[in-house]
C-alpha cells in the first residue's frame, strides 16, 4: 500500500539539500558583517559596553514573534488544506521560536543585572516575552503528547491560532498591568531612542539572525520529514509482519 | 424539549450527581484560600491587601481543575460521536455544555466568595467587588478552558497538559479581574475601566473559546 | 434509496487502511462487512457516520433527503454504549430521544428490547448485555433510514440476539438500510457480504 505522505516532501528534501549550503554561507557572511559593525558601534553613555547585548536581545524578541507568525501561517495550511508540509513546518518552527524567546529572556536578564541589580524585574516587555515562552512550551508539549502526527498537527494548529489571537490581548494586558503597578518610569530596555550608528548594526544583526532562523528551520523540516519516513516504515513493517492480524 | 436544552439539563444533572457537583470546586477553593495564610503569615493587613488576588487565583485553579473531564467523559463513552453526528451544530452543543459547567462550577465559586472573603479580612465592599469581578470573570475562564479541554480530550492524564495550555491565555482575565477588585477597594483607578475590559474579555473568550473548542473536537475525532 | 460508495480510501494514523473500496446497498438490504482485525471494518462504518474523513473516492446516500447529510440520517451503534452510569435507564434513553429529535415514546423502545422493568435503575447497575440492549433501544427512539452497526451482537445472549434479528428485519422491511461490521453472521439471513483486507 502506498504511504500517502511521500509526494511533496520528497521534492522539499531535494530543494533543502541544495539550498542549505547557500543558506549557511549567507548566514555566516551576514554574521561576520554584523559583528564587525557591532564591534565598531559606540558604547552607551550610562551602560558602557553592556548595551551591546541589545544586538542579540532585540533580534531575539522579533524572532520569537516571527516564529509564532510562521507557525500560524503553517497552521492555516494544516487546517484549510491539510498539507503535510504545513504540519512539518509548524512542528519544526516551534523549538526554534522557543529557543529565540528563551535567548531573549536570558539576554534581557543579563542586561538587566548591571542596571537594576537583579536578574529579573517584571518589566512589561520581558513579561510578555515570558508568557510567549510559556505558550511555546505548551505547543511543544502538545506536539509531543498526541501520538498520531496528523492529529497532533491539527491540535497544535488550533492552539497556535488561538495563541495568535490572544497575543495582542496579552501584550495589551501586561502593558496595562505594568503601568498600574509601576507608575514611575523604568528604564526601557530599548533605550530612549535608536541612533543611526546603532540602527544599521541592529538591522544587519536582525537580518543575520533571521537568516539563521530560516536555515535552522529548513534543516529541522528536513529532519522531521525523515523522522516521519522512519515512522511510516516501522508501521509498514508491523503491518506486513506474519501474525499481525488475528 | 429541544436537543440543546436536553444536553444542558443532562450535564447539570450529571454535575450534581457525580462528585458532589459544585461542592467539590468550592471545597478546593476554600482549601486553597485557607492555605495562603500558612504561607504568608496571619498579618491581617497583608491578607486584606492580597485578598482579591488570592480569591482570584483560587477561583482560577478551581475552574481549571474541573474542566478536565468536560469533554473527556463524552469522548470515552461514545456520546461525543453521536453529538457530532446530529444536525445540532457542534458549536451550540459546546456552548450548552460550557453553560452547564459554569452554572455548576463557576457560579458556586462566586457565591462562596463572601464567606472566603472573611478569611482574607475583606470588608463587605471588598467582597462585593471581588464577587462582581468573579461573576464576569469565571465565565471567561470556562470559555478559555474549553479550548484546553477540547485539545486534550483523547489524552490520558490530559489535566496537566490542559493547565499548561490554558493558563497563559488566562493572564489577561486575571490581570483585569484583580485590578477591577482593587480599584473598587482602594482606587484611584475607577472600577469601570478594568471591569469593562474584563467584560469585553469575557465576550471575546466566549466566541473564540466555543469556535476553537468545536474545531478541536472535530479535528481530533479521527 | 441507496447507499453507494466507489473508490473509497481510508487513512488512519498515516497508514492507508483500505483503498479503492466500492459497494452499493439498496433500501431493504443489509451489507455485512467482515475481515480480520485492522482491516478497517470499524473505520468504514465511522467513515459513513462522518466521524472519519473520506481520504478518497465517493460516498453518497442516493434518493434520500437532500437537505441532510448522511450522518444526520443514520443511527450509529459503535463499540461504546454512550450511557451515563449515574443516570437511570429512562433518563439515558430520554436524553438521546430528545437529542436525536426522536418522536417515538421511550416506553415502547424499552419494551422492545426487554428492559421495561428496569426504567428507574441507574445504568451503572446494568450488565454488559443489558447496556448493549439499551443502546439498541436508542435506535428505536427516532426513525432513521440508515443503521450503522459495529459488532452489534457482542455481549448479547441468544435471546437478545433473536430480538435484535427481529428489530433488524423490521427495519429492513420498512425500507431501511443496514451496514454492519462483524466477525461472523449476526442473524440476518439475506445479507450481502463485503470482505475487507483483500484490497491493496
Amino acid at each position: 500500500m502506498a504511504i500517502i505522505d511521500l509526494a511533496n516532501p520528497t521534492r522539499f528534501l531535494n530543494l533543502a539539500h541544495r539550498a542549505l549550503p547557500w543558506l549557511i554561507e549567507i548566514t555566516g557572511a551576514l554574521f561576520v558583517v554584523g559583528l564587525y559593525l557591532v564591534y565598531g558601534a559606540p558604547d552607551d553613555y550610562q551602560q558602557g559596553a553592556t548595551v551591546k547585548i541589545m544586538f542579540i536581545h532585540v533580534p531575539s524578541a522579533w524572532l520569537g514573534m516571527f516564529g509564532w507568525l510562521l507557525m500560524s501561517i503553517a497552521a492555516l495550511g494544516t487546517l484549510v488544506w491539510r498539507h503535510p508540509l504545513a504540519d512539518v513546518a509548524a512542528k519544526a518552527a516551534a523549538p526554534i521560536g522557543a529557543s529565540f524567546t528563551f535567548l531573549c529572556l536570558v539576554t534581557g536578564a543579563l542586561w538587566g543585572r548591571p542596571m537594576w541589580g537583579t536578574y529579573w524585574v517584571w518589566d512589561a516587555r520581558l513579561t510578555s516575552v515570558l508568557i510567549l515562552f510559556l505558550m511555546y512550551l505548551g505547543v511543544i508539549a502538545l506536539w509531543r503528547t498526541v501520538e498520531d502526527p496528523s492529529r497532533a498537527a491539527r491540535a497544535a494548529a488550533i492552539l497556535t491560532l488561538v495563541g495568535a489571537i490572544n497575543l495582542p490581548i496579552i501584550k495589551f494586558s501586561v502593558d496595562w498591568w505594568n503601568t498600574l503597578h509601576q507608575p514611575a518610569s523604568v528604564i526601557r530596555l530599548g533605550g530612549p531612542s535608536i541612533y543611526p550608528t546603532i540602527l544599521v548594526p541592529l538591522l544587519v544583526m536582525a537580518l543575520a539572525f533571521t537568516l539563521l532562523f530560516v536555515t535552522l528551520h529548513v534543516a529541522a523540516m528536513g529532519n522531521e520529514i525523515l523522522r516521519r519516513r522512519v515512522r511510516a516504515l516501522m508501521l509498514m513493517q508491523a503491518q506486513s509482519a506474519p501474525g499481525s492480524g488475528e | 424539549m429541544s436537543p440543546l436544552a436536553a444536553l444542558f439539563i443532562r450535564d447539570i444533572r450529571l454535575a450534581i450527581r457525580v462528585g458532589g457537583g459544585g461542592g467539590i470546586g468550592v471545597l478546593f477553593f476554600l482549601i486553597v484560600v485557607v492555605l495562603i495564610p500558612f504561607a504568608v503569615g496571619p498579618d491581617l493587613n497583608l491578607l486584606a491587601r492580597l485578598g482579591p488576588a488570592i480569591l482570584w487565583l483560587g477561583a482560577l485553579l478551581a475552574s481549571l481543575l474541573t474542566l478536565d473531564r468536560l469533554f473527556a467523559v463524552d469522548h470515552d463513552d461514545g456520546s461525543l460521536d453521536l453529538i457530532l453526528m446530529s444536525d445540532t451544530p457542534l458549536e451550540f452543543a459546546v456552548a450548552a455544555k460550557a453553560a452547564a459547567h459554569w452554572l455548576t462550577t463557576g457560579l458556586p465559586l462566586v457565591i462562596a466568595t463572601p464567606l472566603l472573603g472573611l478569611f482574607m479580612n475583606l470588608d463587605a465592599k471588598a467582597s462585593a467587588a471581588v464577587m462582581l469581578t468573579l461573576l464576569a470573570g469565571t465565565p471567561a475562564l470556562t470559555f478559555i478552558g474549553l479550548i484546553g479541554a477540547a485539545l486534550s480530550v483523547a489524552l490520558r492524564r490530559g489535566g496537566l497538559l490542559l493547565a499548561v495550555l490554558v493558563l497563559p491565555l488566562t493572564v489577561p482575565v486575571l490581570i483585569f479581574g484583580v485590578a477591577a477588585s482593587n480599584a473598587a477597594i482602594v482606587g484611584p483607578l475607577p472600577f469601570g475601566t478594568p471591569f469593562t475590559i474584563l467584560c469585553a474579555l469575557m465576550l471575546t473568550s466566549l466566541v473564540v473559546g466555543i469556535f476553537a473548542a468545536a474545531a478541536a473536537l472535530r479535528h481530533g475525532m479521527e | 434509496m441507496r447507499l453507494e460508495a466507489s473508490g473509497l480510501a481510508c487513512v488512519r494514523g498515516g497508514r492507508a487502511v483500505f483503498t479503492g473500496l466500492g459497494f452499493s446497498v439498496d433500501a431493504g438490504e443489509a451489507l455485512l462487512v467482515t475481515g480480520r482485525n485492522g482491516s478497517g471494518k470499524s473505520s468504514l462504518l465511522r467513515m459513513v457516520a462522518g466521524l472519519v474523513r473520506v481520504a478518497g473516492g465517493r460516498l453518497a446516500l442516493v434518493d434520500a433527503d437532500p437537505d441532510q447529510t448522511i450522518p444526520e440520517q443514520a443511527h450509529y451503534l459503535g463499540h461504546q454504549d454512550a450511557l451515563k452510569p449515574s443516570l437511570t435507564v429512562a433518563e439515558n434513553l430520554t436524553f438521546w430521544a430528545r437529542y436525536l429529535d426522536g418522536a417515538e415514546p421511550i416506553q415502547g423502545a424499552l419494551a422492545a428490547v426487554g428492559l421495561a422493568a428496569l426504567t428507574d435503575l441507574p445504568a451503572a447497575y446494568l450488565s454488559a448485555g443489558q447496556r448493549r440492549r439499551l443502546s439498541i433501544a436508542r435506535l428505536l427512539t427516532a426513525k432513521r433510514p440508515l443503521w450503522l452497526l459495529d459488532e452489534p451482537t457482542s455481549a448479547l445472549d441468544r435471546e437478545a440476539q433473536n430480538t435484535l434479528s427481529g428489530l433488524m428485519r423490521q427495519h429492513l422491511s420498512g425500507g431501511g438500510i443496514i451496514l454492519a461490521a462483524a466477525h461472523g453472521p449476526i442473524g440476518l439471513d439475506h445479507a450481502k457480504e463485503l470482505r475487507l483486507g483483500d484490497f491493496g
